[in-house]
């Protein structure tokens, strides 16, 4: 991929704005309050495009494409199944527990709500996966950059080595993060995710308009591919009739309930942009005017996945006789994307069948390649980045806040003064961005390392939504019961992966470590049911000992329980109305779901 | 929080669709064979132009009714204990 002057002036112009909205947001930042929660004075539009686009990271962006070519439109139940209901409920249901009862972040409200080991068990694993996960997301970012060359031409008229370029990659990434986060704090990063949001739809919406035009439109798509790719609920009364490998039931309770609600509903760094908001009522709106683009995020994202795979094959395969036989050296892929090659030997991928394995992760850089021209192709491109900085930068201001707030002023300096706060706030950022880097070198150095950390983080957030529905619903759960519930909760994520594994995968990383007593037809049946078996252990495990417990006072639970708590009375326009609002939202996903059934 | 995102959004809005519209509109036109013949440069362009100068024209209007200093503080402003 060769960019020209116009393409580098579109990505310098880019971050030239993202630079520039960080220090002119410096002096602005006389609190800690204003560093870590935006001063609690961002409007509810701002704050809602935040909440979307905090999660806008790398796995968004390519993972939702490449998983659009592989599994076709059944991908959009990541978003309409696993994400809508739960920003609906968090909206209407939670916010008002969290913004109400003033905490600073979520692991706080676990400290009001239970005691101190609760907050300092989700602070501290909190804490660690932010940095890793952003460290992930700076080498997954590098790894792109390699992969698609435009830094080769300019790195070879510098005279310096290919190599370079993944460590320049890190480098400016961490450097463009740091100064933006460190001068403007939240206030900066959500400023940059409403920029980044834009940016994405007016990169994507052109790809998606073309590829559509160019296959004759949906119907056009339809018609060059199997009705599965183009129907999201279609065979998945099985785990063998859909291209997922996962039915209905597991959908819904694993992805729709267990695992998004706790995302969505818990996880501090979507949390913390509306907890920035300037009013309960903008808090509340904040997730539900998120909901509204993250239900057309599937036709920017997906789409054009499903649009590489449905095209005619680009390449042909190249053949050559050794020894008489004629062998395939480059498989021809299908579509735009192509045959994966393996990093070491260089040589194509087949699998256990001997088929060609497809490099699905290049279906949204392929597609930029093939649509679109110099300067179409720099705003692309500069959408790219932009997610890829997002997703760490929103890592990164989360984990600034908790170690901060729930770390370090609570258990290393408690009589720390605000002003101490705020320079901890951003020296916090230092080493943390520091941190990512270094994760960012271990993924690069021991790939294993990194499935290894995912699938600890997979097996602490499983349970978390038991303990807070519990919390913020029934009065009688105690704080030894959330506790123990959290804990054995991920202890029973981990013994069911131990005695799990998909089907054609060996025992370790992948399950089966224990004993294999289940195989699952995928390992997404896997992932699914991992969870349900971890919500359903710690939800058990949290009444049965919380009735066994002493319950607080309740005096105290005034404000962080639902039942002890004011309703509170929606006014104003229709658009003001957190309830209108989310029953709006509603409607459009049985919509979209019947649409595209 | 003192600053209008609507001015920064705009203003970059406006740079990027000036820039695309003015290379859709004098550079060569050989490179539109990948795009199904449509100059998409300058039509994109002119889109992004556009609601960047109407963000930085709500963002500029905002600032000078002074809607940016009346951001926060609302009625549920919480204090913050530890």
């Amino acid at each position: 991929m060769r960019l020209s002057w116009i393409d580098w002036t579109i990505m310098l112009l880019y971050f030239g704005f993202v630079l520039g909205i960080g220090a002119a947001l410096k002096r602005f930042m006389k609190t800690s309050t204003d560093y870590f929660l935006a001063g609690r004075s961002i409007p509810a539009w701002i704050c809602g495009l935040a909440f979307l686009s905090a999660n806008l990271g790398a796995q968004e962006v390519i993972g939702m494409g490449a998983s659009g070519a592989k599994y076709g439109i059944e991908t959009s139940h990541f978003y309409w199944i696993g994400a809508i209901p739960a920003m609906v409920f968090v909206g209407i249901f939670m916010i008002p527990f969290y913004y109400g009862s003033r905490a600073r972040s979520v692991p706080e409200y676990l400290r009001m709500r239970f005691d101190e080991k609760t907050r300092g068990l989700n602070a501290i694993s909190f804490a660690v996966m932010t940095v890793f996960s952003s460290g992930i997301s700076m080498y997954a970012m590098a790894k792109l950059i390699q992969t698609l060359h435009f830094l080769d031409v300019p790195f070879q008229k510098m005279h310096l080595p290919p190599s370079a370029i993944f460590h320049a990659s890190i480098l400016i990434s961490a450097v463009i993060v740091l100064g933006y986060i460190l001068f403007g704090g939240l206030t900066s990063a959500i400023y940059n995710e409403v920029l980044q949001f834009f940016l994405i739809v007016a990169g994507f919406f052109p790809l998606v308009y073309l590829g559509l035009k160019n296959v004759g439109g949906w119907e056009g798509l339809k018609a060059k591919l199997p009705p599965i790719y183009t129907h999201s609920w279609q065979g998945m009364a099985s785990p063998r009739t859909n291209l997922l490998g996962v039915e209905w039931f597991g959908l819904v309770m694993g992805l729709g309930f267990v695992l998004s609600f706790g995302y969505w509903c818990t996880d501090f760094l979507v949390i913390q942009r509306a907890m920035a908001a300037n009013s309960m009522n903008a808090a509340r709106r904040t997730p539900l005017i998120a909901a509204f683009p993250k239900m057309i995020f599937p036709f920017l994202v997906i789409l054009p996945g499903i649009i590489a795979i449905g095209l005619p094959t680009q390449r042909s395969a190249s053949v050559m006789e050794t020894g008489g036989v004629a062998v395939h050296a480059e498989p021809a892929g299908q579509g735009l994307i192509p045959v994966k090659v393996d990093e070491l030997t260089g040589k194509p991928m087949y699998n256990q069948q001997g088929q060609p394995v497809l490099d699905y992760d290049l279906a949204i850089p392929e597609m930029l390649a093939h649509y679109f021209p110099a300067g179409l192709l720099g705003l692309g491109l500069t959408a790219l980045l932009a997610s890829f900085m997002s997703g760490m930068a929103g890592n990164v201001t989360a984990f600034n806040t908790v170690w901060t707030y729930d770390i370090y002023h609570a258990y290393i300096n408690r009589g720390a003064s605000d002003d101490h706060l705020l320079w901890m706030g951003r020296f916090a950022t230092v080493f943390g961005i520091a941190i990512s880097v270094a994760a960012a070198y271990a993924a690069a150095q021991f790939n294993n390392i990194m499935d290894f950390l995912q699938l600890v983080f997979a097996f602490v957030n499983a349970p978390l939504f038991a303990t807070f529905l519990l919390g913020m619903f029934w009065k009688r759960t105690t704080g030894h019961g959330a506790f123990t519930g959290l804990l054995l909760g991920t202890g029973a994520a981990a013994l069911h992966h131990g005695l799990t594994l998909p089907l054609g995968d060996a025992p370790g990383i992948k399950g089966g470590w224990i004993a294999v007593l289940h195989q699952y037809p995928s390992d997404m049946a896997q992932n699914f049911w991992t969870a349900i078996f971890a919500w359903s252990a710690c939800f058990v495990i949290t009444i049965v000992i919380s009735l066994f417990t002493a319950p607080r006072q309740e005096s105290d639970l005034k404000g962080l329980v639902y039942s002890l708590t004011e309703r509170i009375r929606e006014r104003g326009a229709w658009y003001e109305r957190p309830a209108f609002l989310g029953v709006i939202v509603i409607a459009l996903l049985i919509a979209l779901n019947l649409l595209f059934k | 929080m003192g600053l209008d995102i609507r001015v920064p959004l705009g203003a970059m809005f406006t740079l990027l669709g000036l820039l695309l519209a003015g290379f859709g509109l004098f550079g060569t036109k050989a490179i539109y064979s990948q795009t199904l013949g449509i100059n998409v440069n300058l039509d994109w362009g002119l889109v992004l132009l556009a609601f960047g100068v109407m963000m930085l024209y709500l963002g500029l209007r905002g600032l000078s009714r002074g809607e940016h200093l009346s951001e926060g503080g609302t009625e549920d402003q919480p204090n913050i204990p530890h």
